[in-house]
């Protein structure tokens, strides 16, 4: 553990360097080389964190260190602090993991844009910040790498910045973030009011210790988890996910599906002895989750454009991994998180083939047929479709099917039923993205459809190996709930599966059952899709929208949750903010400024015919003040 | 322990420190005349030289202690017990680094700003210098009372001269405004003096003296009010905010840097010398009041930020919101609210120092401050945009960079003072990303508005110059406050043991306000 001294801060710091350097040398010395330095940190970040994993695998305490004091006040004493336990290590190794393959991927997608080494800098930024989040030992360098993640999101979102629509969405990412670090930033000031620290080991054995009363633990909870439903884009604050997608492709991958929007889910499992103390949390948790499960679902089933296909998804499927946080499956979510990762990383790269392929395009109804013309996309893609649907044995299944399961088992038999549905709806809605854009008749415009092609190798390798990692990286968590990986993160959750006295069964008959109810849903899915999608194309899809027009109407607007913030909180700070100035600041305290200097120009006036510059006047004037004066002296 | 400044550095540092500006001024307009460079070099050297004698002066400087250090104090009008007394703590000295620093900057920054009487401009500045350390150096009423008027004169001359169009109106606004607290506070001085001379038998103007004075409730009552107005304008605190957007909009940029990074920080300054220093009884009592403004000019301030559509105004209207951080961090009285405070008004100066800076470096180029003027700028001006970008994170409270940590330490005093306060004080700082956020987004990003901005020429040099310090200091701050919290520990723990024996009033009147407020 000793050398963990010198690799822990090396590992944001190599992103760290890689940003500074690109972003000061970038515009002028290193241009269309940028990539070298990012991909050369990045996979360093993942070779020493390899390294980190493997120390800490059986450990059973975490291993913890101050860099330098960061805010030091009084009892307020917050450093600037690493913290390596095995759910760090997991992190680690998808962020920079996960990261290396996309930043490879990005050197052929983003090739020749005028803005190669700005979009390589902030990359770089992210990664440092994700990192810092996940290896923070305190809540207020979570809070940091929080906020550093949401403003490299920004960034990126907004990357193509002449594009009013980009700039928007960046725009707007950020605040309803902010919204949502509103509860964060209160929760992290109960912790410290209450616990006396920030530190993660001080609050969590505070915590266990009982110091605090349910109802503060429920606040803090409710508090932290708002912070969560902002960034991991929970409904009623998940409206900003789909327009991020404004951002370059890789950046949907890395950010918006494989890490940053995971942060929510990675923050309420490190405080997961906070939410085993208050009950009422966790139902809330588990209920937004399963609520935000099925409704993005069905948004996802209307999206014409793949990449809105694809946000909606990882909604729905952030929406499972809170599910399993709901009930207490800690390593069920953070399992489900990791395959996910593989899997929608590649979904989005993929579908970025496609539409690098197909010279931007970005539309499923103007694809169809690309299957033969872009083999190697296809394929890998199917490999994530598939595990994205939850079809045996592929990644997908084993985490969903764990959470299911625990669901069914811990007695919630809504969350489960609500779960099924939603998978069924996500096979759905997968596979008609499928079968849209590669099977059947192509519906390109004919100039596009000549230029289509394979992408580079630099792009189609990272294709690959997601793809394998999403055939088989479900087996880490097999057999369910007594995996390698469920094993390797015991130590982690051992304190909240204490309070909550969770302990897991061998696998048994039921498992078997809901695994083959699973299984049948989600073949169903694909089955229904390929009714709709190829075998009558022409007819079915209008034929269901028109038995509730209303319904169909209300899923291809999202519902109208824009439109409502639109026209509530939107429209009630802006015209509540211009009354205050136009009446408040420049009628109201104005006007009385501006009415006593008048008062003063027009006492002037009244005053001014008394100047008449005869002293005799004068003197009058001053032995009648001086009468006054010495009469009220002898008065009073 | 006694700081002479003959023990702590050998010579009269504060004296030297405070006329240094005034002096370059004097050599200017007797030397200099009609001779840009030489006198231009002469304001920079000054102002560098009285930057580089405050740095050497931290050297020297005691951060374990509340004392005032590198104290001189000689008599100067014996009959009145006047004394040119002059002495810093931690918090003083953290002001005048400010100073020091934004003068340099500012002066850089107007090296071709001005084409009118420009050695009048210099001298102003310098001027203004002189009186700003001055206050923070001031240990006498007297004393403190002339710095506070001298700074008040080249201010109203900077923006009455070489300000904008509406000019006149906002310097007379900007005097009346500032004349009328000048006035309460000499009424509220003589009241001080002249009770205690008559309790005491002897007149003085000692701010140290005064401050164990002990007075009476009716002198702390009226005594508090008269001192607390006068400096709410200065800050300015809602509802006495409204010369502040003018004086802005109107300000040359160098007039707008020093305004905002310094000349607020002076109110705020004068609260805790003679506010809490004189009045504890009645400072106690008055937090409630003081925290409900301070909430209200968060909220109001962010709000009316959001809609206003010159650029300039917005800044101005941000810093009526920050300002209500940095007043109700002071008035909770715990160590991370009053540090938390002080540190956001040396956060608050470099940051809309620096926000104006650029605001005044894209009106060089544009010749408006319009925001739906502009649009796309990024384009032309990728550097400028950079800093800007960085400039308005740190303002918005960006961890890692200055503002968080003030921001922070602030809220974490309300939430242990009151919650619902720092709930209310939240929402505000959702609100500043969004007028921020909102205006970037619509003067640099999208499509350009304006085909002639093409052409622009992005930041020179020397613009670059005044913006790398700044763009440092936020960076250093946000990762590395220590140093600067160092010097205020001592200061904050002392202000807190002054109001002590009062506080248990203030229990009872936060329970009476909370219950008032509904409770938490």
């Amino acid at each position: 553990m000793e050398n963990m001294n010198y690799v822990l801060p090396l590992i944001p710091a190599l992103p760290l360097v890689a940003f500074l350097v690109t972003l000061l040398l970038g515009r002028w010395y290193i241009k269309d080389s940028a990539h070298w330095i990012p991909i050369f940190a990045m996979a360093g970040s993942f070779v020493l964190s390899v390294w980190a994993f493997l120390a800490i695998r059986g450990e059973e305490h975490a291993f913890v260190m101050e860099l330098w004091r960061w805010i030091p006040v009084g009892d307020f004493q917050v450093a600037i602090g690493l913290q390596l336990d095995q759910l760090s290590a997991v992190m680690l190794l998808v962020v920079t993991g996960v990261g290396t393959l996309i930043f490879i991927y990005s050197k052929g997608y983003m090739h020749g844009d005028p803005g190669f080494y700005r979009f390589f800098a902030f990359l770089s930024l992210f990664a440092f910040s994700m990192l810092m989040l996940v290896l923070g030992s305190n809540y207020l360098l979570l809070y940091f790498g929080w906020e550093a993640v949401g403003l490299c999101s920004y960034y990126l979102i907004g990357f193509y910045y002449h594009k009013p629509s980009a700039a928007s969405a960046g725009k707007k990412a950020f605040l309803t973030n902010r919204v949502g670090d509103f509860g964060f930033g209160l929760g992290v000031m109960l912790i410290f009011v209450t616990f006396g620290s920030l530190d993660f080991g001080h609050v969590f054995e505070a915590v266990e210790a009982q110091t605090a009363s349910e109802g503060v633990m429920l606040a803090i909870g409710l508090l932290l988890f708002m912070g969560a439903m902002g960034k991991s884009a929970q409904f009623p604050l998940h409206v900003w996910l789909p327009d991020a997608m404004e951002g370059p492709t890789p950046v949907s991958a890395l950010i918006h599906a494989a890490t940053m929007v995971t942060a929510g889910v990675y923050m309420v499992a490190r405080s997961s002895v906070i939410f085993a103390s208050a009950p009422t949390a966790m139902l809330v948790v588990g209920g937004i989750g399963a609520f935000t499960a099925i409704f993005a679902a069905t948004i996802g089933i209307a999206q014409n454009d793949i990449k809105r296909v694809m946000a909606y998804s990882t909604i729905s499927q952030l929406g499972y991994m809170f599910m399993a946080l709901g009930v207490g499956a800690w390593v069920a979510a953070i399992f489900h998180l990791v395959t996910h990762a593989f899997f929608k990383a590649l979904l989005f790269l993929g579908s970025g083939s496609v539409i690098h392929s197909a010279s931007g395009e970005q539309d499923m109804r103007k694809m169809g047929g690309l299957a033969k013309k872009i083999p190697f996309t296809y394929w890998t893609l199917m490999a994530g479709a598939l595990a994205l649907s939850g079809v045996f044995p592929f990644a997908g299944f084993w985490s969903k099917d764990e959470i299911l399961g625990m669901n069914f088992k811990g007695g919630g038999y809504i969350v489960w039923a609500i779960g099924l549905v939603a998978a069924f709806i996500t096979a759905f809605y997968t596979f008609r993205l499928i079968f849209m854009t590669f099977w059947g008749k192509s519906r390109m415009d004919p100039e596009v459809e000549k230029h289509v092609h394979e992408s580079p190798w630099s792009m189609v390798v990272p294709l690959i190996v997601l793809g394998a990692l999403s055939v088989f990286g479900g087996f880490l968590g097999f057999p369910p709930e007594k995996g390698v990986f469920h094993k390797f993160l015991e130590p982690v959750f051992e304190p909240a599966n204490k309070i909550l006295g969770v302990h897991h069964e061998a696998f048994g008959a039921t498992d078997l059952v809901l695994m083959v109810v699973s299984v049948a849903v989600a073949l169903s899915g694909i089955f229904l899709a390929y009714l709709f999608y190829v075998r009558r194309p022409d007819e079915l899809p209008q034929k269901a929208g028109a038995l509730a027009p209303p319904l169909y109407k209300a899923i291809l607007n999202k519902w109208y949750i824009d439109e409502i913030y639109n026209a509530t909180v939107i429209r009630l700070v802006v015209d509540g903010s211009r009354w205050l100035w136009r009446v408040v600041d420049a009628g109201i305290i104005d006007g009385a400024v501006n009415g006593v200097a008048r008062l003063w120009d027009v006492a002037g006036k009244v005053v001014s015919p008394l100047q008449t510059g005869r002293v005799q006047n004068y003197a009058v004037v001053m032995f009648l003040g001086l009468f006054v004066i010495v009469t009220s002296v002898i008065i009073f | 322990m006694d700081f002479g400044f003959a023990d702590q550095i050998g010579f009269r540092a504060l004296t030297l420190l405070t006329f240094l500006p005034a002096l370059g001024a004097l050599i200017m307009l007797l030397f200099m005349r009609g001779r840009p460079s030489a006198y231009k070099a002469t304001a920079l050297v000054t102002s560098l030289a009285a930057f580089a004698l405050s740095a050497y002066m931290l050297t020297a400087f005691h951060t374990d202690t509340a004392a005032f250090q590198f104290q001189e104090n000689f008599v100067w009008i014996q009959s009145f017990g006047i004394n040119y007394h002059v002495g810093v703590d931690g918090i003083s000295m953290l002001l005048i680094m400010l100073t020091t620093f934004l003068s340099v900057i500012a002066i850089i920054g107007s090296w071709n700003y001005v084409k009118d009487r420009e050695l009048a401009f210099f001298i102003s500045l310098l001027v203004l210098e002189t009186g700003m350390i001055g206050v923070f150096t001031a240990m006498d009423l007297f004393l403190f009372y002339v710095f506070w008027e001298i700074q008040l004169i080249p201010m109203y001359f900077i923006i009455g001269i070489w300000g904008g169009p509406r000019r006149i109106y906002a310097a007379i606004k900007f005097f009346l405004y500032t004349f009328t607290g000048s006035v309460l506070m000499l009424v509220a001085i003589l009241a001080v003096v002249f009770w205690f001379g008559r309790e005491s038998g002897t007149m003085t103007f000692d701010i140290l003296t005064l401050q164990n004075a002990g007075f009476p409730s009716n002198i702390q009552f009226w005594g508090f009010l008269a001192f607390f107005v006068a400096f709410a304008i200065k800050v300015p605190m809602f509802p006495v905010h409204t010369w502040l957007p003018d004086a802005h909009v109107e300000a040359p940029t160098a007039g707008s840097v020093i305004l905002a990074g310094v000349l607020l920080k002076m109110g705020v300054y004068g609260m805790i010398r003679f506010c809490i220093g004189f009045f504890p009884e009645m400072t106690v009592k008055a937090v409630p009041w003081v925290m409900v403004l301070s909430v209200i000019a968060i909220v109001y301030g962010a709000a009316v930020s959001l809609v206003q559509v010159d650029m300039k105004k917005l800044v101005a209207y941000s810093s009526v919101s920050h300002m209500g951080f940095i007043t109700a961090g002071l008035f909770t009285f715990n160590l991370q609210g009053i540090e938390g405070s002080v540190l956001q008004m040396v956060n608050h100066g470099i940051l809309t120092g620096a926000l104006f800076q650029m605001v005044g470096f894209f009106y060089e180029r544009t010749h408006t401050r319009e925001i739906k003027d502009y649009g796309g700028m990024a384009r032309p001006l990728p550097v400028a945009a950079a800093f800007f970008s960085l400039f308005v994170l740190g303002s918005l409270g960006l961890p890692g960079l200055n503002g968080f940590v003030g921001e922070f330490l602030i809220l974490i005093g309300i939430f242990q003072y009151m919650k619902v306060f720092a709930v209310i004080a939240s929402l505000g700082i959702i609100l500043g990303a969004a007028y921020l956020l909102w205006m970037y987004q619509r003067t640099m990003f999208g499509e350009l508005t304006n085909k002639k901005w093409l052409d622009l020429k992005d930041l020179s040099l020397r613009e670059i110059v005044t913006l790398v310090p700044l763009a440092a200091m936020a960076v250093v701050i946000g990762v590395y406050p220590q140093p600067f919290l160092q010097m205020l520990h001592a200061p904050a723990a002392d202000i807190i043991a002054r109001l002590e024996p009062f506080m248990a009033q203030k229990e009872s009147l936060v329970h009476m306000a909370s219950t008032f407020l509904g409770g938490f």
